[in-house]
């Protein structure tokens, strides 16, 4: 594990606060190819802080592609060019010696930016609290071997909740849709006999909510699932359709 | 000076938990919303607590740092979760569950804590389905588990490798849904920096909105803290980046002992160190030894790729020392020899690194079993190293990851100030020396659904509804002391980054207060911190303002209080003069190198009291084990 340096001209969005006019800032930098990508910026604010100059604000957490804490838009996608991973989770040997970086914010409506590459993207709880759980208070519940689910059911509702909530569907959407997301908790609660009681009230809710929140809506061009670090499926959203419109069109779609 | 009082109940071990359960008295359901209860942390303990506290009718007040509260560090957890269901029928018993973990802590934690915490355990499991917690199925649409270090029963539930995902999701969706509800109030992008007390008795907390810069005041009837561990103060650890200890640390200087500080867990399945610039180690999940096999040549320095090295050349070192555990001996053992084959000159390529090899449980098993079982650790390996484990074998070597030390809690989690509980791995609890894997998932949930609703109910029925006013001079008081710290930070204005404070006091820690300590080095540790501590308030430059969003001065107040908490950790390992879990004291050990514990001189608790920067009172709480005899850990 070890490699030459490469060098690299990086141009990353500088925006002082929410309502500040932003811009590109260039920065140039020499990094070991076994860095990963949140190390390199590391080092550039650590030469900006020497330098006693404001480095560039970004978050992550876990660096390993679990908390949904990271998200960049680099090079025009988010989370970068490497499919199924988490910004926290590139790596610089996928860069070229001399290559130019683009690195952006996840930019939509609902996620205003609070600084440089930092924004809110509280909206994706606001729609959680509406119906992403299933009402059962602590105690007083069965065996947890009580309810039988098929192994095949249980793997297909873990592929949905596998989702780290980091918002890369809704940066790669151009209507900056919250689709993915939230079909994956609805999936997640179809697919298992805990989720079936509010089933239908649920849904309605979250997309409810989803829309007040100026997330836009699913034209079906896929892109969230091929920007997403879990690859969530977009089969998701189909379920999620046929709930909704059960829901809607049935006053009382459990018959 | 204060004696410790554990207020552990009277009676047999198994009812103590029962009795006391009916003996502590009850706040009626109207008066629950006159209660104000502060949480601060959204990890398992805090956000299974706060949904609990606010399905229960309290009026809760939730804090996080995160963006999110699904963002806590529990999230990252990965092999699974320990419950007694014996649902393989292969001889689990809340008694054996209780009987590994005291056994697994080196006998340094409490009967009674342990043995509840085993008894709970199987309500969780039912809580986590219930919520709908996708959970590893078998094909009879039953629940699955796996075994786990420490262990010679399969009592571990788990969701593939990202057990803490699932865990943290469930419990931070009962936390929305209170959110939801109006039960709780949930802040989100603030830290806590201060404890307040009014007549020695928490009653609020400050905290900075760390978007704005402001100072904001909360008070209620009880504060919790389920912040997490400190094991950041290595600066490369498993932790996350911004896992911290500021919020016990500014707790412990208000008044709240600290129990066993140098109690640290060093996680033996981690990535090897790759660079200067590296930001943080990876945990490759100890579920990875159910199938893998830990080996290095039994030559020095030998440079021969992995492929080359004959098996008769080769020295499977735990199962040669550790027969009836073998690779699944407990992490503490497990990453001291590791430490020592390397240090011998064994390691990979003669450097830090051992091989966990999956050769013979592929040729076995077929590569889709084992792809099936830890697909996604393997994914992360080769993402991280660019290496296919599946054709060769990982690289692993020890790095922090846990601390069993915390803030002293008594049988009801409440700290040495009355009205201040401390849930999970922020409390020093249940894992005694040394933590069991899959234990800490249980331990965060145990505390925050099924032990602290009960404990704080029973203290605040016998508090006043009426409020302290946030205006109270204490809260005035903490607030321009608070401000004056912040300002100090921004105005020393030297040469040197935080972070560069940060990794010289993670090399003195990794290096004398680590995985083997001796009385030289710790002396040398305390000197060098003191030292280090001093410049850092010399030196330190802190760019930006105190008034906006700002990271680095986030940084900068944890280090600081990293600045003295590593003093602590040495000083507490310095003044135990034994050896017992994932404490080695050099100087004592038996004849084929495994510790050596002392239970004459050290069966207790050692509980620092804060005096001044770098001063401390030890407090005794003596360990009365009834049940159990005390052996030498033995997984031979």
């Amino acid at each position: 594990m070890s490699g030459k340096n490469i060098n690299l001209t990086l141009k990353i969005w500088r925006q002082a606060s929410p309502k500040a006019v932003g811009a590109f800032a260039e920065y140039k930098i020499s990094i070991s190819p076994d860095a990963s990508f949140l190390e390199m910026l590391d080092e550039i604010n650590d030469n900006l802080e020497k330098k006693n100059e404001l480095p560039i604000a970004f978050e992550s957490d876990c660096r390993e592609g679990i908390c949904g804490t990271c998200g960049l838009v680099i090079n025009g996608q988010p989370h970068g060019p490497i499919p199924k991973i988490a910004t926290c989770q590139l790596h610089m040997r996928n860069f070229k010696d001399g290559d130019t970086i683009w690195i952006e914010p996840f930019r939509a409506k609902a996620f205003p930016i609070i600084k440089d590459l930092v924004v809110d993207r509280s909206g994706f709880d606001s729609i959680l609290q509406t119906g992403g759980y299933v009402s059962v208070n602590t105690g007083g519940v069965p065996d947890a071997n009580a309810i039988p689910i098929s192994k095949d059911i249980a793997s297909l509702a873990f592929d949905a909740a596998a989702c780290i909530g980091c918002g890369a569907c809704v940066a790669a959407c151009k209507n900056a849709s919250a689709m993915l997301f939230v079909s994956a908790k609805v999936s997640q609660y179809a697919l298992l006999p805990q989720g079936q009681p509010e089933r239908y009230q649920r849904v309605q809710n979250m997309v409810a909510k989803m829309d007040e929140l100026g997330f836009g809506s699913c034209t079906n061009t896929y892109a969230c699932e091929a920007e997403c670090p879990k690859g969530i499926s977009v089969t998701n959203i189909a379920r999620m359709n046929r709930d909704y419109i059960k829901a809607s069109i049935t006053a009382n779609p459990v018959d | 000076m204060a004696t410790l009082d554990s207020k552990i109940p009277a009676g047999s071990l198994k009812d103590k938990w029962t009795n006391h359960k009916f003996n502590m008295k009850l706040v009626n359901p109207a008066n629950k919303r006159k209660y104000n209860i502060i949480v601060v942390g959204t990890g398992l303990a805090g956000a299974s607590a706060a949904a609990t506290l606010g399905e229960l009718g309290y009026q809760v007040t939730a804090f996080t740092f995160h963006d999110s509260a699904r963002r806590a560090h529990s999230i990252a957890a990965q092999g699974g979760i320990n419950a007694s269901k014996n649902y393989q029928n292969d001889g689990d018993s809340v008694y054996r569950l209780f009987y590994d973990t005291i056994k697994g802590g080196d006998f340094r934690a409490r009967e009674a804590n342990v043995h509840r915490l085993a008894e709970v355990s199987e309500n969780i499991i039912d809580q986590c389905v219930a919520q709908g917690v996708p959970f590893a199925r078998e094909y009879g649409g039953l629940l699955d588990n796996r075994s786990f270090g420490g262990a010679q029963v399969s009592r571990t539930f788990y969701a593939r490798g990202q057990t803490g995902q699932q865990l943290l999701l469930g419990a931070v969706s009962a936390l929305n849904r209170q959110v939801g509800l109006g039960n709780v109030k949930l802040h989100t992008r603030r830290e806590m920096l201060d404890l307040i007390l009014v007549d020695g008795v928490a009653k609020g907390i400050l905290v900075r909105n760390l978007v704005t810069g402001e100072i904001e005041k909360y008070s209620a009837h009880a504060v919790i803290l389920a912040t997490g561990g400190y094991a950041n103060v290595f600066f490369l650890s498993t932790n996350a980046m911004n896992s911290n200890a500021t919020s016990i640390w500014r707790a412990h200087k208000k008044g709240a002992y600290f129990g066993n500080p140098c109690f640290t867990q060093i996680h033996p399945t981690c990535l090897p160190i790759h660079g200067e610039n590296q930001s943080k180690l990876t945990l490759m999940s100890e579920s990875l030894r159910n199938d893998g096999r830990v080996w290095v040549s039994k030559l020095k320095n030998d440079r021969r790729a992995p492929g080359q090295i004959p098996e008769a050349e080769r020295d499977y070192y735990l199962e040669r020392k550790y027969p009836s555990f073998g690779n699944l001996s407990p992490r503490d053992i497990s990453s001291r020899s590791a430490k020592e084959v390397c240090d011998e000159g064994r390691g990979v390529q003669g450097g830090d690194a051992v091989y966990l090899d999956f050769a013979d449980a592929i040729n076995r098993l077929g590569k889709k079993a084992i792809e099936e079982k830890y697909g996604n650790l393997f994914e992360i390996y080769e993402t991280i190293t660019g290496e296919n484990p599946y054709n060769v074998p990982m690289k692993i070597y020890p790095a922090p990851h846990y601390t069993m030390g915390g803030l002293w809690v008594d049988y009801n989690l409440m700290s040495s100030i009355p009205g201040l509980f401390v849930l999970g791995e922020a409390n020093f609890s249940d894992h005694g020396a040394n933590r069991l894997g899959a234990s800490a998932l249980m331990q965060g949930l145990a505390d925050g659904y099924f032990v602290i609703p009960y404990t704080v109910g029973d203290y605040l029925a016998s508090q006043k509804p009426s409020l302290v006013e946030t205006n109270h001079p204490e809260f005035v008081k903490s607030e321009t002391e608070l401000k004056d710290f912040v300002n100090r930070l921004l105005s020393i204005k030297g040469k040197r980054t935080v972070d560069d404070f940060h990794k010289t006091l993670g090399r003195i820690m990794w290096n004398k207060v680590g995985m083997a300590r001796n009385e030289k080095g710790l002396k040398e540790a305390i000197q060098e911190i003191q030292t280090l501590r001093t410049e850092f308030w010399k030196d330190v430059n802190v760019v930006g303002s105190g008034n906006d969003f700002n990271q680095t001065l986030e940084r900068a107040g944890r280090v600081a209080d990293y600045l003295e908490l590593g003093e602590l950790m040495a000083q507490d390992a310095l003044a135990r003069n034994e050896s017992c879990g994932g404490h080695f004291r050099e100087e004592y050990q038996t004849e084929d190198g495994e510790a050596k514990r002392d239970d004459e001189n050290f069966t207790f608790v050692s509980a620092w009291e804060y005096i001044n920067p770098g001063t401390w009172n030890l407090h005794k709480e003596n360990l009365e084990f009834e049940s159990v005899k005390l052996s030498q850990r033995s997984y031979k």
